[in-house]
């Protein structure tokens, strides 16, 4: 298993991808395959919820909401029976950072798919009966949430990690902000986020190129060749060293807590994304788990993870302890936090997060679906084709040196930005 | 749109052939110590989900020990004769695999996801821990807390959840369907060491196993993988039998409700107690399948089109009939109601709309809709080895054979309007447990 040519894939995953330019310009990355009669679409234009307007918090969320709720000449009703008609599967969300579109079809349908999918992008209608409709469903939706622990651990985490910045508001915002959403704003959101130079595709399935370059023509073309999204500011975590605690009456408390993270583009990352792996990673032997879980019977979950944002990069986790032994959990990781800040992971740490990530990496591969995810994810992370076969490799060239420095600069002296949401004992 | 539902399995629905007979790439065997063994082979990517299902659940749980189905599957990543603690985690997760296990009201079930040349590995780690399992109190007493967290997270915590646990006992008289699979917290606390072990010896055998295996391997291969590992364990004798109380008909209507100041959103649900897939008379189960999808499968559905687009009454409104199941099952009617309609206004709406589709024939379209939509996907299931493995897993694991599964997208292509029709005489108020959500007055 030391042997670092297992790790090299039997075949390339890079060369099975096929770049599709169509004559508007727009691109798909395609992974032909015929096993499963079926196409497979993801795609995500850039600009989500950080596009709201002022005051008007969860607009992007309400706009992807719209788009199969009536587009061109159907309305919402009949666009969702012409969907069903031929078991198509449309639908889309939004984040911070983009707003993102899945599709499945059978092969035999690929082409009313493509046309349903263009009438979304293109035209939604926006109609006045379904914009309230959709605006109902949200209000309901952050009611039900309004005092589920962990919404309300994340929503306070982020307004103190992000003060004065669309990161610091919640996404699918609040019952005022989304009762103020208007029409006007919608469609000013659609002209602007929707534009040929804004949007990354990956398709997977039974369709050939030069299929594809058609229906992407007919799908994308229409649209307008350039976005007028907003930017935001690049932002760094704030509230280092805050313990906010939200007051709810249960008998467990949710914790959430961060510091800052490391870019993407940093030469640390992968040797980052190591270090976390071997502190809070998904793993029945992270630190996190052995020491909260195994050890002590703290929590049922605990992790950390690296968020890389757009505009932010975060390392961020959560555990939930009976409010009792709220405050021992959060001690415990710090402990741990801060030994993996002050003398990072150990060789045999270091070797097995390189397994584990490196052996891993196929999983992310075995569906149409999750393949299309994936290409998708790295077009907006800004890699080539590439990185499919280069990844790994990275992986591998993590040494400890390596991951002790990231360690280092990742963990720091261990000091957190924390929220609770609960009642926590002693933890002020 | 389900999310008012907690933990329901996916009804089955497996495997995209159009006729009756075995599909090509799916073998099914016994070993000669009764462990039943399903090769579904998906070569395009070198990687294999393989699983052990056990045809025991919550619903086995010896009375006043409630929980312990799913207490075991914990302590069952606490180490063997052979292996140490955590040893196996460790393991899976150098190979770059991934694992985890769950427990239902039938069965429990343990898998791992790895590239194809570590299935030996995985496997010869599984059939250990199905004899060797070692447990000692400093090992059971912190996952007994882990369990107590893992029930504060998911129940206590949410109001929406404990109205669930509360409906189902009243759904559920009789029958261990109405006790939580996580087990009640006051039994929870009181599981030790030899409660496990007795339920362990009790249940955890080849003759109550199934190896199902997805992925990137031939048939050849696993049977002699599958000999070399499982096949050594020795036979027990007689499978153990599910002994469960059943249900006595349900003849009077039972109002739940429950109301919180964590509350902030009202919602409507109604259960009933169905056939099951394993229980029903030829032709039901898919019927109730079809009926489940035309009521509340989507935007075009029944309810979805009655109560939110046309009446505007509710922001949401579905149906789900979980009809994997060794025992008579559920099926579930939800409904969240707009600002200003009181549930009990919603409540008639939807009594309604039942009565209109057992009284009259269902539209043609919408039956066509439905039924186009469940063989879909069973083609759309084909693209995923983990969840195909699933699928078979729990339909073996609750009564049905192979076939049954096999002829499943043709048994629904035959559903008529009629049958449909008639399943929906099971929907009965009389025969239902509603479930009201609702803030605090104030």
């Amino acid at each position: 298993m030391n042997d670092l040519k297992i790790a090299v894939p039997a075949s390339s995953r890079a060369e099975k991808v096929q770049k599709v330019i169509a004559p508007c310009g727009v691109e798909a990355w395609l992974v032909e395959d015929y096993a499963v009669p079926i196409v497979a679409l993801d795609l995500a234009f850039g600009g989500g919820s950080s596009q709201d307007p002022p005051g008007k918090g969860g607009a992007t969320t309400m706009l992807s909401a719209l788009l199969d709720e009536g587009a061109g000449d159907l309305d919402g009703e009949a666009f969702h029976r012409a969907l069903d008609d031929d078991a198509i599967e449309l639908s889309f969300s939004a984040n911070r950072d983009i707003v993102s579109g899945h599709m499945r079809t059978l092969a035999a349908h690929v082409g009313q798919a493509f046309h349903m999918l263009g009438l979304a992008v293109q035209a939604p209608r926006l109609d006045a009966d379904s914009v309230e409709r959709v605006r109902a469903q949200l209000l309901a939706g952050l009611k039900r949430e309004t005092n589920d622990p962990d919404s309300l651990a994340a929503r306070t985490f982020r307004a103190i990690a992000f003060p004065n910045h669309p990161y610091g508001l919640p996404g699918r915002g609040d019952l005022t902000t989304v009762a103020h959403v208007t029409r006007a704003d919608l469609v000013a959101l659609h002209g602007s986020i929707f534009a040929r130079d804004n949007v990354k595709i990956a398709v997977v399935g039974a369709i050939d190129a030069k299929t594809l370059e058609g229906l992407l023509e007919t799908c994308f073309g229409p649209l307008p060749a350039q976005n007028s999204i907003t930017r935001p500011t690049m932002a760094t975590l704030q509230g280092v060293g805050t313990r906010q605690v939200v007051d709810l009456d249960l008998s467990q408390s949710t914790l959430r807590f961060g510091r800052p993270g490391i870019s993407r583009k940093d030469p640390d990352f992968m040797a980052a994304v190591v270090a976390n792996h071997i502190l809070g990673g998904g793993v029945f032997s992270a630190r996190l788990f052995l020491e909260v879980r195994e050890k002590r019977g703290l929590a049922y979950t605990v992790y950390s993870q690296l968020a890389s944002f757009d505009h932010a990069d975060i390392l961020m986790g959560a555990t939930s302890t009976k409010n009792e032994r709220a405050l021992e959990s959060l001690e415990v990781i710090q402990a741990e936090i801060r030994a993996m800040g002050r003398d990072g992971p150990s060789l045999a740490e270091v070797e097995k997060a390189r397994k584990y990530l490196v052996g891993s990496y196929a999983l992310r591969f075995d569906t149409s679906t999750k393949i299309a995810g994936q290409l998708v994810g790295l077009q907006l992370e800004g890699y080539d084709v590439s990185y499919l076969d280069n990844r790994n490799r990275l992986i591998e060239s993590v040494s400890l040196e390596d991951a002790i420095r990231a360690s280092e600069r990742l963990f720091g002296n261990g000091e957190l930005l924390v929220v609770a949401a609960g009642r926590p004992v002693g933890m002020a | 749109m389900n999310a008012l539902i907690p933990s329901v399995g996916l009804t089955l629905s497996p495997n995209g052939a159009q006729n009756a007979a075995m599909p090509a790439n799916i073998s099914h065997f016994t070993l000669a110590n009764g462990m039943e063994v399903v090769l579904i082979e998906d070569h395009r990517a070198p990687v294999v989900t393989h699983m052990v299902w056990y045809k025991n659940g919550s619903a086995e749980d010896l009375p006043l020990k409630s929980g312990i189905a799913h207490f075991l599957e914990h302590l069952m990543f606490k180490g063997t004769k052979n292996h140490a603690k955590g040893k196996f985690s460790e393991m899976v997760a150098e190979l770059g695999g991934q694992e985890n296990a769950f427990t239902s009201n039938d069965y429990t079930a343990y898998f791992q996801r790895v590239a194809r040349d570590h299935l030996r590995v995985v496997m010869d780690y599984e059939a250990d821990r199905m004899i060797n399992l070692v447990l000692d109190d400093a090992t059971v007493d912190p996952e007994r807390e882990v369990v107590m967290e893992e029930r504060r997270m998911r129940t206590d915590n949410d109001p929406a959840a404990q109205l669930q646990e509360a409906v189902q006992a009243a759904l559920f008289t009789q029958h261990p369907y109405g006790r939580p699979v996580i087990g009640w917290g006051h039994e929870i606390e009181t599981l030790n060491r030899h409660d496990a072990i007795a339920y362990y010896e009790r249940f955890y055998t080849p003759e109550n196993a199934i190896l199902v295996v997805a992925g990137d391997i031939g048939h050849e291969e696993l049977t002699r993988l599958a000999n070399e590992t499982y096949g050594k364990i020795p036979a027990r004798g007689a499978k153990p039998e599910r002994l469960r109380p059943q249900e006595p008909p349900a003849r009077a209507h039972r109002l739940v409700s429950l109301s919180d100041e964590k509350v902030e959103q009202p919602s409507l649900q109604a259960l009933y107690l169905v056939p099951s897939v394993s229980t029903a008379k030829p032709g039901e189960a898919e019927a109730l399948e079809v009926l489940s999808h035309m009521l509340g499968g989507g935007p075009t559905s029944i309810l979805y089109k009655g109560l939110v687009l046309d009446q505007k009454i509710a922001v949401a409104a579905g149906a789900y009939y979980m009809g994997t199941a060794v025992d008579d099952t559920r099926f579930y009617v939800f409904a969240i109601p707009n600002d200003g309609v009181t549930l009990e206004a919603l409540d008639a709406a939807v009594e309604k709309i039942l009565e209109a589709v057992r009284t009259t024939p269902v539209d043609a379209g919408d039956l066509v809709r439905a039924k186009t939509r469940l063989v879909a996907d069973t083609i759309y299931a084909q693209d995923s080895q983990a969840s195909l493995a699933r699928w078979f897993g729990a339909a073996l694991a609750t009564g049905m054979s192979v076939g049954d599964i096999a002829s499943w997208p043709q048994r629904v292509q035959g559903v008529q309007a009629e049958d449909v029709q008639k399943a929906a005489e099971y929907l009965q108020k009389q025969r239902a447990v509603t479930g009201y959500l609702m803030p605090k007055e104030p």
